[in-house]
C-alpha cells in the first residue's frame, strides 16, 4: 500500500474523478435498472451494469486500492473512498459484481494465495467474471452451520452433490464461493465445512431461476450432481470452512472496509419520500397537512439521522469506548429495518394509487415505491436475517448466553 | 435540492467532538461511578436534603458549573458542548444534585442579563450557590411563552404573584429565576431566596424520588427593579433555556438508558428458568437488543446535540431530536427493564424502577417526545 496522500493530492484525485462522473455517469437508459446487483433479471440490464462496471474500472475508479499486480490501482485507500463517494453523488448505476469485488475479492486479498489473487481479481474488477455464493441451502437458511451440500475428495478432485438457493447472479455466474460439508465427524457441526471457490461451469451443475415477491427474476437454485471441481479450488484446509464464511460475512454485513470501492445498492432517496408526501393529497388537503402523517415522517428523518450519525461516530474511538463493536455489527439490522418500514409509509401516501404496480402507466413513480418496499425485504432476509442479527448483537455485543 | 440519505447529514448537521469534551468524559465517568454507588443513591432517597453537600462541593471544585460560562465571567469559557458528557454520567449513576438547572440557570443569565446581573450572579453559581428556574405553572403546558404569574409595579420594584411548579432545589437555591408576564409581556425575573418566605415553598412529590422539588408560591414576593432580564431578550433566553435543558435532559436520559440496559442484560445471564439462563429466550434476548439499538441512536443524537449546539437552525433541530430519541430510548428500555425482572421487577428494591422513574420524570419536565416532533414538524417541512 502507497504512503497516505496529502489532503492536496486528495483534492486533486477528487476533481478529476468528479469531472469523470460528471461526463461518464450513464443518463437514463430507457429500461428500469436494478436497485440492487440482487435482480438483475434480463440480459439487457445485466449486459449494461456489466459494461459500467468495467468503464468504472478501466477509469480506475474501482479497486483503486488493490496492488497493481493482481489488477489494481495501487493507491491508498484514501483514494478509492473518495472515488466511491463521487460515484454515489452522480448517483449511478450499482456496481454488478457485487459478491465478486464485494465479497470474494476482500477474501481472497485477506487470506488468498499468490496464485489465488493472480487468478481472480483482475476478472472480477472487470465483471468479466461474475461470482456467485453458495452459502444456504433449502433446508439450512439462518442455519447455515448445519449446510450438507457434499464434497468428496477423489484423487485431483472433489465430487460435489447437494443444492443452494437464493443465488444471485448464480446464472450468471463464472464462479461461487461454496460452503460444502468435507465430513460429519468431528467436534461440531461446524468442524466438518470447508469453503471453496467453485467453477459454475461445470457438468452436474444447474441452475432454475427463481421468481421474487417483486415478479422481477435475479437469484436461483443451483443443483450440484455428481458435479467435480478441482481439488484446488479448496480455500484453505479442510475444515477451515465456517471461519472462512464467517470472515465473509463480515464483509457482507458491513463490519469491515470495502476495499475494492463501489457500491451495489442504491440507497433509497428519503427526501423523495418527503417530496412524494408533499405531492399526496389527502381529505382535499397536503398529507403532510395531517398531524398524524408529519409526526412519522418526523420519526423517519430521526431515524435516518441517528444512522447516519451512527456511522460517523463508530469511527470515533472516544465516543464507542463502552461497546466498540456494537455500531458497526447493528448497522444492517438498524439501516435495512428503517428501508423496509419507510418504503412501506410511503405506500400508504398514495391513496388509491396503492393499488398500482410497476409498469402500470398511472402508477405513481413507475412503481418505485412498491419495488422498493417488496425489495427491502431482500436486505433484511438475506445475510442472514434481521432475527438472526439481534442474536449477533445480543451475543457478540451484549455479552448474552447463546441459545440451544 | 433533493436530499438523499447519504448528505441528510449535511443539512442537519454532523458530528465531532473535542479533547476537552473526552477528557471531561473520562474524568466524569470515573467520578460519577465513584461518589454515586446505587446504595447511595437509594440512602439518598431517605434523605430530606436529597443530595450530599460534600459531593456537591468536590463538583464545584472540579469547576463543572464554570465549564460553559465565559472566563471573564469566572467560568472556564468553554461551551454546552462539554457540560453534555458530564450530564451524560450523572444520568448513568442517578447523580442526583442541582448541576443541571445551576448550569441552565447560568445560560439565562447569559442570555438575557445585563452586566451587572451577570457579574452579581454568575460567579456566585460557579463557586456553587444553587440558582434555579420557576417556569412551569399548574396548567402543564409546555410551552414556556405560556406564563400566567405576573408582576405589577410596586413602590421602586414589582410585586409578584401566581404560582411556579417544578422549582427544583428551589430550599437550597440562593436565586430563583422565574417567568412572568409585565404589561403583557413575558418577562424573567431574578429573585433571591431570602426574598421568598419558607411558607412559599411546598416540597413536592415528584415520580424521581431522587430528585428534589419544590412548588412556589409567588403572591406577595417584592423584587427591584434591578431584578428583570432584559425584556428585548426574554424570547431568545427562553429557547436557549428550553434547548439548554433538552440537550441536558437528553443526555442524563442516554446514561440512564445506558444503566437500565446494563442491569437488566446482568440479569438475564444469572437468572434461570426451566433450566436456562433467561438470557437464552429470544423473547428476551431481541427486545433488549432492540433497546440497544434505541440507546446508540440516541447517544448519536445526543453527542450531535452537544456538538451542534448554538448554531443557528442546525442546533435546534439536533437538540429537539436528541431529546425526543432520548425519551423513546430510555422509556422502552426502562419499561423492559422492569418487565424483564419477572416479580422482583415489581418491586421498589429493584434498580428498574429507579430508572422507570427518572426517564417518567424527564419526559414530564421540557416537552416530551411527541412535544419535540410536533417541533421538529414545523422546523422540517
Amino acid at each position: 500500500m502507497s504512503s497516505r496522500p496529502t489532503p492536496a493530492e486528495l483534492a486533486d484525485y477528487e476533481a478529476q474523478a468528479d469531472a469523470w462522473f460528471r461526463e461518464n455517469t450513464p443518463k437514463d437508459p430507457g429500461f428500469m435498472l436494478p436497485l440492487t446487483f440482487m435482480e438483475v433479471s434480463t440480459d439487457q440490464q445485466f449486459e449494461f451494469l456489466c459494461a459500467w462496471q468495467r468503464k468504472v474500472y478501466e477509469a480506475g475508479y474501482l479497486g483503486a486500492s488493490w496492488p497493481v499486480e493482481y489488477g489494481g490501482g495501487g493507491l491508498h485507500p484514501d483514494f478509492q473512498r473518495i472515488a466511491t463517494k463521487v460515484m454515489k453523488k452522480y448517483d449511478g448505476p450499482i456496481m454488478l459484481n457485487a459478491i465478486g469485488i464485494g465479497w470474494a475479492g476482500p477474501l481472497i486479498m485477506d487470506i488468498g494465495s499468490e496464485e489465488e489473487k493472480k487468478k481472480y481479481i483482475r476478472g472480477m474488477l472487470t465483471a468479466e467474471d461474475i461470482w456467485c455464493q453458495g452459502f444456504s441451502e433449502p433446508e439450512n437458511g439462518s442455519d447455515l452451520g448445519n449446510a450438507q451440500l457434499k464434497a468428496v475428495r477423489d484423487g485431483d478432485e472433489y465430487v460435489l452433490n447437494g443444492s443452494k438457493i437464493w443465488t444471485s447472479l448464480g446464472d450468471r455466474a463464472k464462479y461461487m464461493i461454496l460452503l460444502a460439508r468435507t465430513s460429519n465427524e468431528g467436534a461440531s457441526k461446524y468442524a466438518g465445512l470447508s469453503f471453496f471457490l467453485s467453477p459454475m461451469h461445470a457438468p452436474g451443475i444447474e441452475t432454475r431461476r427463481i421468481r421474487k415477491l417483486t415478479g422481477e427474476y435475479g437469484f436461483v437454485q443451483c443443483f450440484f450432481t455428481d458435479a467435480r471441481i478441482p481439488a484446488e479450488c479448496l480455500m484453505g484446509n479442510e475444515g477451515d470452512g465456517w471461519q472462512i464464511a464467517m470472515k465473509t460475512l463480515e464483509y457482507e454485513r458491513g463490519a469491515k472496509v470495502n476495499l475494492a470501492g463501489g457500491y451495489f445498492l442504491k440507497e433509497l432517496d428519503a427526501m423523495g419520500v418527503v417530496e412524494l408526501a408533499r405531492e399526496s393529497q389527502r381529505g382535499g388537503k397536503p398529507l403532510l397537512d395531517d398531524p398524524v402523517m408529519k409526526d412519522r415522517m418526523v420519526d423517519f428523518m430521526m431515524d435516518i439521522q441517528a444512522l447516519n450519525l451512527n456511522n460517523q461516530r463508530r469511527r470515533m474511538g472516544p465516543l464507542v469506548q463502552d461497546r466498540p463493536m456494537g455500531l458497526a455489527l447493528m448497522n444492517k439490522l438498524a439501516r435495512t429495518e428503517m428501508i423496509r418500514e419507510l418504503t412501506e409509509f410511503s405506500l400508504s401516501f398514495q391513496g388509491t394509487r396503492g393499488g398500482y404496480y410497476v409498469d402500470d402507466p398511472c402508477a405513481v413513480d413507475n412503481g418505485y415505491w412498491h419495488r422498493s418496499y417488496l425489495n427491502s425485504f431482500s436486505a433484511t432476509i438475506g445475510g442472514g436475517t434481521s432475527e438472526i442479527q439481534r442474536n449477533i448483537i445480543a451475543e457478540h455485543v451484549l455479552g448474552l448466553p447463546k441459545g440451544r | 435540492m433533493a436530499f438523499s440519505e447519504g448528505n441528510l447529514a449535511d443539512h442537519l448537521g454532523g458530528l465531532s467532538y473535542s479533547e476537552e469534551q473526552i477528557e471531561l468524559m473520562d474524568v466524569a465517568t470515573n467520578f460519577c461511578r465513584d461518589k454515586s454507588p446505587i446504595d447511595k443513591v437509594r440512602k439518598l432517597i431517605e434523605d430530606d436534603h436529597g443530595y450530599d453537600p460534600a459531593v456537591w462541593q468536590e463538583i464545584v471544585d472540579l469547576g463543572w458549573l464554570g465549564i460553559a460560562i465565559p472566563e471573564a465571567q469566572g467560568g472556564v469559557g468553554l461551551s454546552m458542548a462539554e457540560v453534555a458528557p458530564i450530564a451524560e454520567q450523572m444520568g448513568r449513576r442517578l447523580l442526583a444534585t442541582p448541576f443541571a438547572t445551576c448550569t441552565i440557570a447560568a445560560q439565562a443569565l447569559l442570555a438575557a442579563g445585563d452586566a451587572a446581573q451577570c457579574g452579581q450572579w454568575l460567579p456566585r453559581i460557579v463557586a456553587g450557590e444553587v440558582a434555579t428556574l420557576a417556569l412551569t405553572e399548574p396548567h402543564g403546558d409546555w410551552n414556556l411563552a405560556h406564563v400566567e404569574a405576573t408582576a405589577k409595579a410596586s413602590g421602586d420594584g414589582y410585586v409578584l404573584s401566581g404560582t411556579k411548579q417544578f422549582v427544583v432545589y428551589a430550599q437550597h437555591a440562593a436565586l430563583v429565576i422565574a417567568s412572568v408576564t409585565l404589561d403583557g409581556q413575558v418577562r424573567l425575573a431574578l429573585i433571591e431566596r431570602s426574598a421568598i418566605p419558607d411558607a412559599a415553598l411546598r416540597r413536592e412529590i415528584i415520580i424521581d424520588e431522587t430528585k428534589r422539588s419544590y412548588e412556589l408560591t409567588l403572591d406577595g414576593i417584592h423584587i427591584p427593579a434591578s431584578a428583570l432580564l432584559d425584556a428585548g431578550r426574554s424570547g431568545t433566553a427562553l429557547t436557549q433555556i428550553e434547548l439548554a435543558s433538552a440537550l441536558l435532559q437528553a443526555a442524563e436520559m442516554c446514561g440512564g438508558t445506558q444503566s437500565a440496559i446494563d442491569y437488566t442484560i446482568e440479569y438475564l445471564k444469572t437468572r434461570k428458568q426451566f433450566g436456562k439462563l433467561i438470557g437464552e429466550y429470544q423473547a428476551l434476548k431481541h427486545p433488549i437488543t432492540n433497546a440497544y439499538v434505541g440507546y446508540e441512536k440516541a447517544r448519536s443524537h445526543m453527542l450531535s446535540a452537544a456538538h451542534n449546539f448554538g448554531q443557528q437552525g442546525v442546533g435546534e433541530i439536533a437538540v429537539r431530536m436528541a431529546k425526543a430519541s432520548a425519551d423513546k430510548a430510555y422509556s422502552f428500555a426502562a419499561d423492559r427493564a422492569v418487565q424483564f425482572h419477572g416479580g422482583f421487577g415489581f418491586t421498589h428494591d429493584c434498580d428498574a424502577g429507579l430508572y422507570r422513574r427518572s426517564a417518567i420524570w424527564h419526559a414530564s419536565q421540557y416537552g416530551d417526545a411527541a412535544w419535540h416532533r410536533s417541533k421538529l414538524a414545523d422546523l422540517l417541512f
